[in-house]
C-alpha cells in the first residue's frame, strides 16, 4: 500500500505543478492576445492602438485587468444569484479543461490522453454553452435571455461540423492521439490533404468562439452584449478571459490538426508552433476588422444547409479513402470538389443580392441614357 | 391534452430598446413586441431630447435664432443655418451677394459629405462592422478641421448671418478647399468600399426594410429615404434655392426602397456634392460677404413665409410668421428626420430584431432634430 501511494503522490504533485504552469501560461497568453488584438485592430483602422502604458502600450492589458478587478461587482436585484455566480465559473472551467490535453510539443503537455485526446476536446468544448445560457437566464435581463438562447442555437449547430471534422481526421489517421496526429503530418500537412476540413474547422471555430462575422450572441449593436450585459468587474473579466482562451484554443487546434503543428525547419518546435498559432490568430483579428455580422437566421441556415452536409460529405470522403487505400492526393481532389460545391452554393444564395445590385445598376444606367436622349 | 396545449402557448415579449441603447442613434426608444426573434409590433417613443427650440425662438431676436438651428440637426449645421437665413431674407425681401451664396453652397455641400460619411460609419456599426466607422471619421475630421479654420468652430458654427456671413473666409480658402477635395474623395471610397458590396452587408440590407414609392410619399419621406424608393425628388433640383441652379449635378435614385438602396443613394450623393463643390470653387465670385444689415435689430414687416431646402436627411421646411417686432411671432420647423422616422412602424413589421437597428440606421435620424 505504502509503496503504491508514493508514485501516485508524486504523480499528483507533478500534475498540480503542470496545471499551475498551464494556468500561468494561459494567463500570459490572454494578456498578449488582448494587446495584440487592440494593436492589430488599431493598425487596421488607421489608429495607433494603446501607446501610453509602457513601451508600445504593452502594459495596457495589465491596466485593463487591474481596472476590471477593482470595479464594483454588481449583481442585479432580480437575478438568480446562484446561477449568476456559477455561470462564469462554468465557462472559464470548460475553457481551461480543454487545455489539459492540448500538446504544445510532444513533451510539453499536462496529460496527453493517448486514446481519446481529440474526443476529449470535442466533448469538453461543449460545456461552455451551458455557462452562456445560464448567464443569460440568470441575469434576468431580456437582452441576456435572447443572447443566451442565440448562443445555445449557434454553438450547438456549429458543434456538428466541428465534431465531424474531428471524426474525419480520426478516420484518416486512425488515432485520437493529438501528438500522433501531428507526427503523421510530417511530410504533408493536413491542410493539403483536407482543404475542405480546414475551411470547415476554421469557420465553425470562429462560430464556436463567437468571433466576427459570427459574434451574434453578444452582438453589441443589437442585444448590447447578450449574456454578459449585466456582468461587471471581475465576473465580466472571467468571461473575457475564457473568450480569449477559447480563441487561442481554436487557433492552436487549427495549427495542430491542419498546419503541421510544431514541425518546421531550423527553429525549435515550440517557436514554430507559436508562430503558426499567432498567424492564425492574426487572421481571426483581420476578419474581425473587415466583416459585418450575419443575422441569426442566416447563420443557422448557413450551418444546417452548408456546413453540416459538407462535413458529412467529408466523412464519407475520408471513409472511401481509408477503405480503398487511395493515395493522399485523392482526398485533396475530393475536398476541392466539395469546396467547389460550397462555392457554387454561396454564389447562388449569399451573393445573389450582389448580382441583383449589378442588375439594378445596369437598369439605372439604361434609364439615365434614355432620359438624356 | 388540453393542459399540454395551454402549457405550450407562447406569449409575446416586450423588449425595450432605448433610450440607453448603443444603436438607437441618440435617445430614441422603441418598445418592441417580439415573438422569438421576430418583431410583431413596435411603438416608438420620442421626446427625450426635446429642448423647445421652436418656442424658444419666439423669445429670441432674429439674429440669435441661428444658434438654435445649429443645435437641431447637429450633423448638418451649415444646412440648417442656411434654411433659416433664407427664410428671414425672404421675409425682409433681400438678396445676399453672389459670393456669400457660393460660399454658403460650398460649406453646405461639404457638410452634407460630412454627414453622409458619418452615416456610412454608423450603418457599418449597426451591421456589426467596426472599421468603416473609424475610416469615416477620418474624412469627417478633415472637413471639420476645414470648418474650424473658416468659422472658428468644428460643429456649432453660427457662421451664416442674415444677409451675409459672419466674416470673410480666410485668404487661402480656395486653396484649402481644392486641396481637401481629392483627399475627401479617397476617404469616401475607402470608407464605403469596405461595406457597399460586401456579401454579408448586402445580405443584411438588401430587401430589408422595404418601403414602396407610394408608401414613401404617403408617409412624407424625403431625402435619400424617398429617393431610395425610386422617386426623383430633390429640392435643389425641383425648386432650386440659393445658387443651385448654376451647377450641373445628378440626383441619384434607388429602385427597391430597401436599406441598401438608401445606403447607395447616400454614397452616390457624396460624389455629386463633390461635383457641386468643384464647380462652385471654380466660379467663386469676388465681392463682399458682410451683411448690409450689420448688427442692427431686424424688424420685418408683418407677414409669413415658408422656405424649404434639401438637408442631408431630406427636405427641411421653416415656417416663419412675423408680427413686425424684433422677434418672430411663430417659428415652425418641418424636420426631415421626424417625418422619416414616422415610417419606422411600417418598416419594422415582421422584421428581425437584428434588422431593427439596421433599418433605423438606414433612415439616418438625428434625434436633436426629431425632438427639437
Amino acid at each position: 500500500m505504502i509503496a503504491s501511494t508514493g508514485p501516485y503522490f508524486q504523480d499528483a504533485i507533478s500534475t498540480l505543478i503542470s496545471l499551475l504552469t498551464l494556468f500561468s501560461f494561459l494567463a500570459v497568453t490572454v494578456l498578449s492576445l488582448v494587446w495584440l488584438e487592440r494593436k492589430a485592430l488599431g493598425r487596421l483602422q488607421l489608429r495607433l492602438g494603446p501607446t501610453r502604458t509602457g513601451p508600445f502600450g504593452l502594459l495596457q492589458p495589465i491596466a485593463d485587468a487591474v481596472k476590471l478587478v477593482l470595479k464594483e461587482d454588481i449583481v442585479p436585484n432580480e437575478a438568480e444569484k446562484v446561477i449568476f455566480w456559477v455561470a462564469p465559473i462554468i465557462v472559464v472551467i470548460s475553457a481551461f479543461m480543454l487545455w489539459v490535453t492540448i500538446p504544445l510539443t510532444p513533451s510539453i503537455v499536462v496529460q496527453n490522453l493517448e486514446n481519446m485526446g481529440l474526443f476529449y476536446v470535442g466533448a469538453v468544448g461543449v460545456i461552455g454553452i451551458l455557462g452562456l445560457v445560464l448567464a443569460g437566464w440568470g441575469s434576468a435581463n431580456k437582452y441576456g435571455v435572447i443572447g443566451g438562447l442565440r448562443a445555445a442555437a449557434q454553438l450547438i449547430s456549429y458543434e456538428i461540423p466541428l465534431i465531424m471534422v474531428f471524426v474525419s481526421i480520426a478516420i484518416v489517421t486512425q488515432t485520437f492521439n493529438l501528438v500522433e496526429i501531428v507526427n503523421l503530418q510530417s511530410p504533408v500537412p493536413f491542410i493539403l490533404v483536407l482543404p475542405l476540413g480546414f475551411v470547415l474547422f476554421f469557420v465553425s471555430g470562429l462560430a464556436e468562439v463567437g468571433r466576427t462575422p459570427f459574434d451574434i450572441y453578444f452582438a453589441e449593436s443589437e442585444i448590447v452584449g447578450g449574456p454578459f450585459v449585466e456582468y461587471s468587474g471581475a465576473h465580466w473579466a472571467v468571461f473575457f478571459l475564457s473568450e480569449y482562451i477559447n480563441t487561442f484554443a481554436i487557433a492552436t487546434l487549427t495549427v495542430l490538426l491542419f498546419l503541421g503543428g510544431w514541425s518546421g525547419p531550423f527553429l525549435p518546435s515550440i517557436v514554430w508552433l507559436l508562430i503558426k498559432i499567432y498567424a492564425v490568430i492574426l487572421l481571426i483579428f483581420w476578419i474581425r476588422g473587415t466583416l459585418p455580422r450575419l443575422r441569426i437566421d442566416q447563420l443557422m441556415a448557413f450551418a444546417w444547409k452548408v456546413m453540416v452536409p459538407l462535413s458529412f460529405y467529408l466523412v464519407v470522403c475520408c471513409s472511401i479513402y481509408v477503405f480503398y487505400g487511395l493515395p493522399w492526393w485523392a482526398l485533396t481532389v475530393m475536398s476541392i470538389f466539395g469546396l467547389g460545391v460550397v462555392g457554387v452554393i454561396i454564389y447562388q444564395y449569399i451573393t445573389a443580392p450582389a448580382r441583383k445590385v449589378a442588375e439594378v445598376r445596369e437598369r439605372l444606367r439604361l434609364l439615365q441614357m434614355s432620359q438624356e436622349e | 391534452m388540453m393542459q399540454d396545449q395551454q402549457d405550450n402557448q407562447t406569449i409575446d415579449m416586450m423588449l425595450n430598446m432605448g433610450p440607453q441603447h448603443p444603436s438607437t442613434h441618440g435617445v430614441f426608444r422603441m418598445e418592441l413586441r417580439i415573438d422569438g426573434e421576430k418583431i410583431i409590433d413596435v411603438k416608438p417613443h420620442i421626446g427625450y431630447l426635446h429642448r423647445g427650440s421652436e418656442k424658444l425662438s419666439e423669445g429670441e431676436q432674429y439674429h440669435q435664432i441661428i444658434t438654435l438651428f445649429d443645435r437641431m440637426d447637429y450633423l448638418a449645421n451649415f444646412n440648417n443655418e442656411l434654411v433659416y437665413c433664407m427664410a428671414v431674407e425672404r421675409l425682409l425681401d433681400m438678396e445676399p451677394s453672389k459670393r456669400t451664396e457660393y460660399i454658403r453652397v460650398i460649406l453646405c455641400e461639404l457638410n452634407r459629405i460630412a454627414s453622409h460619411l458619418l452615416y456610412v460609419g454608423t450603418i457599418g456599426l449597426d451591421a456589426g462592422a467596426m472599421t468603416p466607422a473609424l475610416f469615416s471619421f477620418i474624412g469627417r475630421d478633415r472637413i471639420q478641421t476645414l470648418f474650424e479654420s473658416i468659422s472658428g468652430a468644428r460643429m456649432m458654427h453660427n457662421y451664416f448671418k442674415i444677409g451675409g456671413l459672419k466674416q470673410e473666409v480666410p485668404d487661402d480658402f480656395v486653396r484649402m478647399v481644392k486641396d481637401i477635395m481629392p483627399v475627401i474623395r479617397r476617404d469616401i471610397d475607402q470608407t464605403e468600399k469596405l461595406l457597399t458590396f460586401n456579401e454579408i452587408f448586402l445580405s443584411r440590407t438588401k430587401d430589408i426594410g422595404v418601403i414602396t414609392a407610394e408608401q414613401a410619399i404617403d408617409y412624407g419621406l424625403t431625402g435619400p429615404c424617398l429617393r431610395g424608393s425610386g422617386i426623383n425628388y430633390d429640392v435643389r433640383k425641383s425648386e432650386p434655392y440659393s445658387v443651385y441652379q448654376d451647377f450641373d449635378f445628378d440626383v441619384p435614385v434607388g429602385l427597391d426602397g430597401d436599406c441598401w438602396d438608401r445606403h447607395w443613394v447616400r454614397v452616390k450623393e457624396m460624389h455629386e456634392s463633390l461635383r457641386i463643390i468643384e464647380q462652385a470653387i471654380d466660379k467663386l465670385p469676388d465681392g463682399d460677404v458682410a451683411s448690409p444689415l450689420g448688427r442692427r435689430l431686424i424688424r420685418p414687416s408683418e407677414g409669413e413665409v415658408y422656405v424649404k431646402a434639401e438637408n442631408p436627411r431630406g427636405e427641411i421646411g421653416v415656417y416663419l410668421v412675423s408680427d413686425g417686432t424684433d422677434k418672430p411671432y411663430r417659428l415652425k420647423v418641418r424636420p426631415p428626420s421626424f417625418c422619416n422616422l414616422s415610417a419606422i412602424q411600417l418598416l419594422l413589421q415582421n422584421s428581425w430584431v437584428a434588422d431593427s437597428v439596421v433599418i433605423l440606421g438606414s433612415l439616418d435620424i438625428v434625434l436633436g432634430e426629431v425632438d427639437r
